[in-house]
């Protein structure tokens, strides 16, 4: 044990004790949860649509809020975790994961307090989200701003 | 037809992510990022607002959709009032306050009423 570890060769020595990803499986798994959170969404929307008669572009707000509110729950019972480490990116990656990651944070640190544990800690998964959102919108916006002028 | 299509796209975007996951050996927070990036992109050109038409929520439900809505608020409010980039500013949350702010309001609620668990 005299070999010193450096951060390089670190990650050369655990390499072969690493699970190998099964990348096949775990696409497939990502691909179906995915695509079964999708038409969900699809068949809320449609419920909207017809139900209450909001517009195609207006549908997308209440399906969205839904979802979240779904997902919010389940991650308050514990499942929505679970199915995050069958699926991976398959439930990472649509509108729920989002919600998924604000209400973890926040019932991680619910024991540091309502103020500095769930309202300061909300963000720490989900705020890059945001962040990276409204910058590159940002930025995107100016340039076609300057474009069209 | 839509459903069909909505379970494509939307599962595709899904793999696209496990790709950058496990490949890449990118962090969700890294992959979440870039999708909200590439949403904001490819709506700057024009092509998300095509493939929410072909795959409805398999395109409005992935986490790109955020990128795009935030640009389409900010790009909606500029082009119709005269105040340039101020008008960015004031369209950007628009169309997505609706998702943050329910995401705020349920996160604290399940938060107050819940039990972290396990």
């Amino acid at each position: 044990m005299g070999k010193k570890f450096t951060a390089q060769n670190y990650k050369q020595a655990v390499k072969p004790y690493q699970p190998k990803p099964n990348l096949l499986i775990n696409c497939l798994k990502a691909f179906v949860v995915g695509g079964l959170i999708c038409v969900f969404g699809q068949l809320l929307m449609d419920f909207y649509m017809n139900v209450f008669d909001f517009s195609k572009k207006d549908a997308a707000n209440p399906t969205a809020s839904t979802l979240i509110l779904i997902s919010s729950l389940l991650t308050g019972f514990g499942v929505y975790d679970k199915l995050g480490q069958f699926a991976g990116a398959g439930s990472a990656v649509p509108i729920t994961g989002f919600a998924n990651a604000i209400t973890s944070a926040a019932l991680e640190h619910r024991s540091e307090g309502l103020v500095l544990g769930v309202g300061s800690n909300m963000f720490k998964l989900a705020g890059s989200v945001i962040v990276f959102g409204t910058v590159s919108a940002y930025i995107v916006g100016i340039i076609r701003l300057l474009i069209t002028q | 037809m839509i459903y069909v299509w909505a379970f494509v796209v939307g599962g595709a975007i899904c793999v696209i992510g496990q790709l950058l996951l496990d490949i890449a050996k990118l962090t969700p927070g890294h992959v979440l990022s870039s999708f909200v990036v590439i949403g904001a992109i490819l709506d700057g050109f024009n092509i998300y607002d095509k493939l929410i038409e072909f795959a409805g929520a398999g395109a409005t439900v992935p986490i790109t959709s955020f990128g795009h809505s935030l640009l389409h608020g900010a790009m909606e409010q500029a082009s119709t009032d005269d105040h340039g980039v101020v008008g960015l500013a004031i369209g950007i949350f628009q169309l997505t306050s609706a998702g943050i702010a329910s995401a705020i309001l349920f996160g604290f609620l399940v938060a107050v009423f819940f039990k972290p668990k396990g």
